[in-house]
């Protein structure tokens, strides 16, 4: 692959936090780097996992296959591959990959003098599935409780936990995680169409600047939170979409037992009341 | 800036406080409840499996006596349904009774002091026969639901003149047409355990012959049709039957397919029996008494208190967390042989795999009702 004419000035040595000049290089358009050799590392070993466990499994249905977790008996001890223990290496693997990328965005980031912004934002996606898979389960005592691989298993795993808790909807975090999901939808399709108004106009009109896109906002609803402001919205509702998802299920059996509807009985348990 | 970040910090701090209030520790008991990886688990805070473990205690039980000699219905008068019981027998459970359900007032409580136990006198004497009859039903012929440990009237009474957990129908608002609660919407243990669902939800299922199937068996809709309002009244009464046995939707049901059996835990079944033998006590036991019952011992709407889940169950998955209280008790393992028995069972109960295929859940919930 040819390297574009302004490349050359990126492709600069330097920024790696571990290996030195090691891994330094490009293969075609991508940097390799430490970490981008671990994440190549453990996504293949991983997905070579997922389909060793496919092969001995019954099912070559791509929605069906699933690699479950242990049985709660093992606690947190290692389970034999075929039950459980694939699964566990595969979570390994999984972490080991997704945080090689987080610690590969890091490396670029400080060859390129750019602040961490990526790789914060990334990591509150890593931390809402090590909350799942590792957190919750050790919080609960057993590695059986976290959710199985596969694409429809997994679906009923999410809908048996909310079960669990008799009604998911009265989980306070659940509430506010789904609120950040919504929100993230509208900020980002509000975002996008105000840029499109303003960058991709009808024919024979001329492309906008900020002054239209700001004073349409003005005129709707009194406010515009500017061109840098509405992307930290942006990061801000969706990385807090993706922590209160954690925090709403790691509360679920760790910190509350009982059904979710009871919870909210410190309501009317509120002095006030009498 | 630095101000305003502490106070970013205070405020995350109060938030995450507020969070704790009335949250518990870990970790939790767990209980696979299906194959690994489904997610069908039971999550119990070791405090509250313990108090549960505390208030199940059975107590100890009146030195058994010989099943010989002479019948109770031929030395004593008036006994109905226990007169096959030798006079030992028929004398020491008079007295468990009397340590179950009375235990304060003592034999007074059905009998009046002087005027001989064959009279009828007290509506207390007369729902203790009722009782005893729907008990020693329950243990005859509804195996598939109390089977194992059976039913006594401790079970239920627990000390207690009457069972803590019964219920009777529900009253509608009376004002405020637009305004009143319609049903629902209030936080109410009993029946809705703390949500917005309906809160009578026992009419329907427990009383009259709902069906409860709100979901189709089908991916697409084709032609299945349940209304909202009965798909919460069954919502509704799910919750009844979690709160009441102290278990979550998955003691059941695996959540992907409620509706299939082939899918289910084996105590969905044992449910839907429980289901249709507490229509049964609700319809031919108690629902006659009403005729003499005192006004104190009814319902808003003057109905009997009557039967639900929680009425022995107490919060145990199994009663008494399984003791097995009628092997002590033998007597109340089955009805009177005729001719003087207790009310005959109701119409025949379709078998679980027919009531799958059974009519649709329509209609179940009548304007009248609400």
């Amino acid at each position: 692959m040819s390297m574009l004419s302004f490349e050359k000035k990126y492709r600069v040595r330097g920024g790696t936090l571990i290996g030195g000049d090691l891994f330094d290089f490009w293969i075609g358009p991508f940097w390799v780097g430490f970490f981008g050799i671990t994440t190549a590392f453990f996504a293949f070993l991983g997905t070579g996992l997922l389909i060793y466990g496919a092969a001995i499994g019954p099912t070559w249905n791509v929605w069906q296959i699933s690699i479950a977790p242990p049985d709660l008996s093992y606690g947190l001890g290692m389970a034999p591959l075929r039950e459980g223990g694939l699964w566990q290496v595969i979570t390994i693997c999984a972490v080991g990959a997704f945080g090689s990328w987080a610690l590969r965005q890091v490396e670029i980031s400080r060859k390129l003098g750019m602040g961490l912004h990526i790789p914060f934002a990334f990591s509150f996606a890593i931390f809402a599935y090590v909350t799942l898979v590792i957190i919750r389960p050790v919080l609960l005592g057993a590695w059986g409780h976290g959710f199985p691989y596969g694409i429809l298993s997994h679906l009923d795993w999410v809908s048996n936990v909310g079960y669990q808790f008799l009604h998911f909807h009265y989980n306070p975090a659940h509430m506010i995680a789904v609120t950040f999901f919504f929100t993230t939808a509208l900020a980002l399709s509000m975002h996008g169409s105000l840029i499109l108004m303003a960058t991709d106009p009808r024919e024979g009109e001329t492309v906008k600047t900020g002054e239209h896109e700001n004073t349409f906002f003005r005129d709707s609803i009194g406010y515009s939170v500017g061109a840098l402001g509405i992307h930290r919205v942006g990061v801000f509702v969706a990385i807090s979409a993706a922590f209160w998802s954690a925090v709403c299920i790691v509360i679920s059996g760790p910190f509350w037992t009982r059904g979710w509807p009871e919870w909210w009985n410190w309501w009317l348990e509120l002095p006030v009341w009498y | 800036m630095r101000a305003f970040t502490m106070k970013r910090f205070a405020s995350l701090l109060i938030l995450g406080a507020a969070f704790l209030l009335g949250c518990e520790a870990p970790p939790p008991e767990s209980v696979q409840r299906g194959y690994r990886g489904t997610g069908m688990e039971a999550l119990y805070n070791p405090d509250t499996l313990q108090a549960l473990v505390n208030a199940n205690q059975v107590p100890a039980a009146i030195p058994a006596v010989s099943s010989e000699g002479p019948k109770a219905g031929d030395i004593y008068q008036n006994v109905e349904v226990l007169g096959h019981l030798s006079v030992g027998e028929f004398t020491r459970l008079m007295a468990a009774i009397t340590q179950w359900v009375s235990p304060d007032q003592g034999c007074n409580y059905c009998h009046v002091a002087g005027e001989g136990f064959e009279a009828d006198t007290l509506y207390t004497k007369k729902v203790a026969r009722v009782m005893i009859a729907m008990t020693q039903n329950a243990n005859e012929n509804w195996g598939a639901h109390v089977g194992g440990a059976g039913v006594t009237c401790y079970t239920c009474h627990r000390g207690n003149n009457v069972p803590e957990q019964v219920w009777t129908i529900g009253v509608p608002p009376r004002r405020a047409e637009n305004m009143g609660h319609m049903m629902q919407n209030v936080a109410h243990q009993e029946s809705s355990v703390y949500t917005s669902l309906p809160i009578d939800p026992f009419t329907p299922y427990l009383l009259e012959d709902g069906v409860a199937r709100a979901q189709g068996d089908t991916a697409l809709p084709q032609g299945h049709e349940a209304s909202i309002q009965s798909t919460e009244h069954i919502y509704s009464l799910m919750m009844h039957y979690s709160d009441a046995l102290g278990v979550n939707c998955t003691h059941c049901h695996n959540s992907r397919a409620f509706g299939s059996w082939e899918e289910s835990n084996s105590e969905r079944v044992q449910a839907w029996h429980g289901q249709q033998m507490v229509k049964e006590m609700n319809n031919a036991y108690i629902n006659p008494t009403n005729d003499w019952l005192p006004a104190h011992r009814q319902g808003p709407l003057g109905d009997a208190q009557k039967v639900n889940c929680a009425t022995c169950h107490q919060g145990a998955y199994q009663p008494l967390l399984g003791a097995n209280m009628l092997a002590d008790y033998p007597n109340l393992g089955a009805l009177a042989p005729a001719p003087e028995a207790a009310p005959a069972a109701m119409e025949e109960t379709p078998a679980p795999m027919e009531m799958e295929t059974s009519s649709l859940d329509q209609g179940v919930m009548g304007g009248e009702a609400n």
